[in-house]
């Protein structure tokens, strides 16, 4: 039996290793200069899938939608263990807010067939905005359990979700297929195999391919593709011509979302106030605080 | 998210010096398995490639992983309660991260589930875990009883535990010292008996088992009784299984990961690897030269990790209104260090290769007897490289595990009294790195073993040689000093023949394996400075002391200081 698991990926800046020059004056981020890195959170929710697979069976398929260069995260989830890999890519998809990224993301998992469980990280770094795997799932027009701490246990065809609430959890039972969106401590992501990565590191693209041919005359793409699919070196490439879709829903246009303005906040201390050690000080001390709203 | 593989440029520089098309054609089988296995390499550069790409995940589990956890498994340790033997947590951690990513067989065949790389690579992922965790690496570092097995056993004995060396399902132990043979393992006494059916029985005790409490260990015994030496001993592998009682692990000053285990074979069901009576004379030989190459990829583990800690402490640390790391003296410290740093690791993967090429030619000439062919060739090339490896393994145990000591040392001392305080990692380097001299065969026993390479002169062709190249600039001047120590070490090497004097010649043995040694790297940074500026600096340093240090050397020698020895029943009250 086992289970098929979706998993959506996603490559980001490397926000945490921000040095001076990646800010730029405006207070916006190059990215241009920011190492791209696998979204950690989306590494643990292909984690989880990959514990299904290793418990129960079935297959892991990872989705990414991004530039051609979004290749590397896909190579790097085949290392750790996915079976096969889909990269969303076109121009028209470009400076997609979530509504139309999860648009696409869902009309591209009904191309990719059934399926039991979609995962997904929390949310992307980059944007922190973790509405792309909820909008997904009502698209889709499946449940959701998102903040998933543990899969509880999987019995015919339900699953018991442990969720991260404020203060405390609280466990989910849900029919399959169901969106599951994962925090980062989760589970702990495996390292990439060795013999996977040897394997698996000349895995490319559509468009990678077409580079191979733009660079050597001898090559035919149709050929060099099918070449690749035998030796299952093949990331499946979706384009707009391969969907479906509604133009004005996908990329920029069908993004109600606009960045109004953009600040950088620097905090600054610009006074201090000496309060006493001793009892009475500390009343005062707790006093400020609750009228700054920083207790209570 | 240090990666301990991308972080550190020289061995970034030596892997990128790697000349390994010999070793991996025949490694590969000229590229054959790739028809069997997809992770097998296609040519020269898919293998660099590979090697390149999975050093990364050594470096990137290395460095986010092992490190961030060695403070509390050197805390922790390994404990023994009830019989039973347990990791540090943190030990536990990595071993299994290191299996799950399929590096616990880098140098196992594949048909074992082995990624079939060269030692040299392998021994580049013992370097990056040792300078994460020393004690990790004793039994990362085991990879060769595996190894031993696959050279050695019987194909049903091959089949039956390399799978679970690969898969990490099985860690193992060399169990060969015993509480009266130590360097002395011609002494082993523990008994190999067999029952009416030729099943094989062990009996006896063996002391200071590394991984004693391993799955597999490989058990050197005495199977032909009344004998006193080593053509009476044999190799064999049994399962720690009840009968392998251990009954103690030693409370340690360093390295406190590795359980060091004192084990009692009760009738311990076992099976003969290899031939009878060939124990020693073959197979601990072949297991002791590989584990001390290991020995030397720790020491440069370790040394690395302590310079980096003594740089970034020496470049924070104010006194005298700037960073202790611009006062002059600590900064010759610190280039001491780096230089010595660097001239080992270049030694080191010299000797790597070698060792590559001897047992890929010994492999070569088996195969060849085989199919009946002309040997010649083959074996004159098995013939040179045995006498270099001979030579250059000892050497290197020997220099790289003095200087751990060494860089260790300067590393607490740059550390000032924060460094004597168990808040810095350097106070736990400077005891890890104290076993490494001792282990795997003490300084003294690797230069008795280097000794006769140097006396024998066995790198004169590759001096002379490298004599005759043109060197630009002022390496010139460089290599006239580099002429000079050899003008040094002939001389002494005639005082001391014509002395012939044994007790004499075996003090001074050190002092001319280390003029010979540093012959041997001086010429390896001459190259290395013909091609790369930066590393003219190295090799000036290195050869300069390389020279004060042999003059001392020689004069020592010639001024019979150490004539006194005869009289030391007078001296040592």
């Amino acid at each position: 039996m086992g289970y098929k698991s979706i998993v959506l990926v996603k490559q980001v800046p490397d926000t945490a290793n921000i040095s001076g020059q990646v800010m730029k004056e405006d207070g916006t981020v190059n990215r241009s200069l920011l190492p791209a890195i696998f979204n950690h959170e989306d590494r643990v929710a292909l984690e989880m899938a990959l514990q299904i697979q290793d418990n129960h069976g079935g297959n892991v398929s990872v989705i990414t939608m991004g530039p051609p260069r979004a290749s590397d995260v896909l190579r790097e989830c085949l290392f750790m263990g996915a079976d096969d890999a889909y990269l969303i890519s076109d121009r028209k998809f470009a400076g997609a807010d979530t509504l139309a990224t999860s648009y696409v993301l869902s009309e591209a998992i009904k191309k990719i067939g059934s399926f039991d469980f979609i995962f997904a990280g929390r949310q992307a770094i980059d944007g922190d905005t973790a509405q792309v795997g909820p909008q997904t799932a009502e698209k889709l027009g499946i449940p959701q359990i998102t903040y998933a701490q543990e899969i509880v246990s999987i019995n015919n065809n339900k699953v018991l979700i442990k969720k991260k609430i404020e203060g405390g959890y609280e466990i989910l039972e849900s029919p399959l297929p169901v969106l599951v969106t994962v925090l980062k401590d989760a589970v702990f992501p495996r390292p990439y195999k060795a013999k996977r990565v040897m394997a698996y590191k000349n895995a490319k693209t559509l468009m990678e391919l077409e580079k191979l041919t733009e660079d050597n005359s001898l090559l035919y793409i149709d050929q060099l593709k099918y070449e690749y699919m035998s030796k299952h070196l093949y990331i499946n490439t979706i384009t707009m011509d391969d969907l479906k879709l509604d133009v004005e829903r996908c990329g920029v246009a069908g993004s109600p979302t606009k960045v109004h303005k953009i600040e950088s906040v620097v905090l600054t201390g610009n006074k201090h106030e000496h309060i006493e050690p001793n009892k009475i000080g500390i009343g005062t001390l707790i006093d400020k605080l609750m009228e700054d709203h920083i207790f209570g | 998210m240090p990666n301990f593989f991308t972080d550190n440029s020289d061995l970034l520089y030596q892997f990128n010096r790697l000349d390994l098309d010999e070793i991996v054609r025949l490694t590969e089988d000229n590229f054959n398995q790739a028809k069997d296995f997809n992770y097998a390499p296609i040519n020269y550069e898919d293998a660099l490639e590979n090697y390149k790409n999975i050093l990364e995940v050594v470096g990137d589990i290395a460095g986010n992983f092992i490190a961030p956890r060695a403070a509390s498994v050197d805390d922790d340790g390994a404990s023994f309660s009830e019989g039973k033997v347990k990791y540090a947590k943190g030990t536990k951690e990595s071993l299994d991260l290191l299996s799950k990513a399929e590096l616990m067989g880098m140098i196992l065949p594949r048909e074992y589930g082995g990624l079939n790389f060269p030692t040299t690579i392998y021994m580049m992922a013992v370097e990056i875990i040792s300078r994460a965790d020393a004690s990790l690496m004793n039994i990362f570092g085991l990879q060769d009883i595996g190894k031993t097995i696959a050279q050695f056993a019987n194909e049903e004995l091959k089949s039956e535990y390399l799978p679970h060396f690969a898969s990490g399902n099985y860690t193992g132990a060399m169990a060969l010292t015993e509480p009266d043979a130590g360097s002395d393992l011609q002494a082993v006494k523990l008994t190999a008996y067999q029952d009416e059916n030729g099943k094989w029985f062990l009996r006896g005790v063996k002391r200071f088992i590394t991984n004693g409490n391993g799955e597999a260990l490989l058990v050197l015994a005495r199977t032909e009784a009344g004998t006193k030496d080593a053509r009476g001993l044999s190799m064999l592998v049994c399962y720690g299984d009840e009968t392998v009682k251990v009954r103690r692990i030693e409370h340690k000053l360093g390295i406190h990961g590795s359980p060091t285990c004192e084990l009692q074979f009760n009738d311990t069901p076992a099976q003969l690897v290899g031939e009878r009576r060939f124990g020693l004379l073959k197979y601990v030989l072949y297991l002791m030269n590989r584990a001390r190459v290991g020995i030397g990829a720790q020491s440069l583990g370790i040394s690395q990790a302590a310079y980096e800690e003594a740089l970034k402490y020496a470049k924070a640390r104010e006194q005298f209104g700037k960073p202790i790391s611009q006062l002059s003296v600590v900064t010759n410290i610190l280039v001491d260090m780096r230089v010595t740093l660097e001239a080992n690791r270049s030694l080191f993967y010299q000797t790597c290769q070698w060792l590559d090429r001897k047992e890929k030619y010994d492999e070569q000439l088996d195969k060849l007897k085989a199919e009946k062919k002309s040997l010649s060739e083959i074996n004159d090339k098995l013939k040179e490289a045995t006498k270099v490896v001979t030579f250059l393994t000892p050497l290197t145990k020997y220099l790289l595990s003095e200087s751990a000591n060494k860089i260790t040392y300067d590393a607490l001392q740059i550390h000032g009294g924060t460094g004597y305080m168990k808040e810095f990692s350097v106070e736990r380097l400077f005891r890890d790195a104290r076993i490494t001299n001792i282990y795997e065969g003490t300084s003294q026993m690797q230069i008795v073993a280097a000794s006769g390479g140097a006396i024998n002169d066995v790198l004169c062709e590759y001096l002379d040689e490298w004599e005759k190249k043109e060197y630009k600039g002022n390496l010139s001047h460089l290599l006239s000093h580099l002429q000079n120590i050899r003008q040094i070490f002939y001389d002494c090497l005639k005082y001391l023949k014509d002395k012939k004097d044994k007790s004499f010649q075996d003090i001074a043995a050190k002092d001319i394996v280390e003029i010979y040694g540093s012959l041997y790297i001086g010429y390896l940074l001459l190259q290395e400075a013909n091609s790369d500026n930066r590393k003219i600096f190295t090799a000036r340093r290195f050869i300069l002391d390389a020279v004060a240090k042999a003059m001392k050397n020689q004069e020592t020698i010639k001024s019979e200081l150490y004539s006194d020895v005869l009289h030391a029943d007078t001296i040592l009250v």
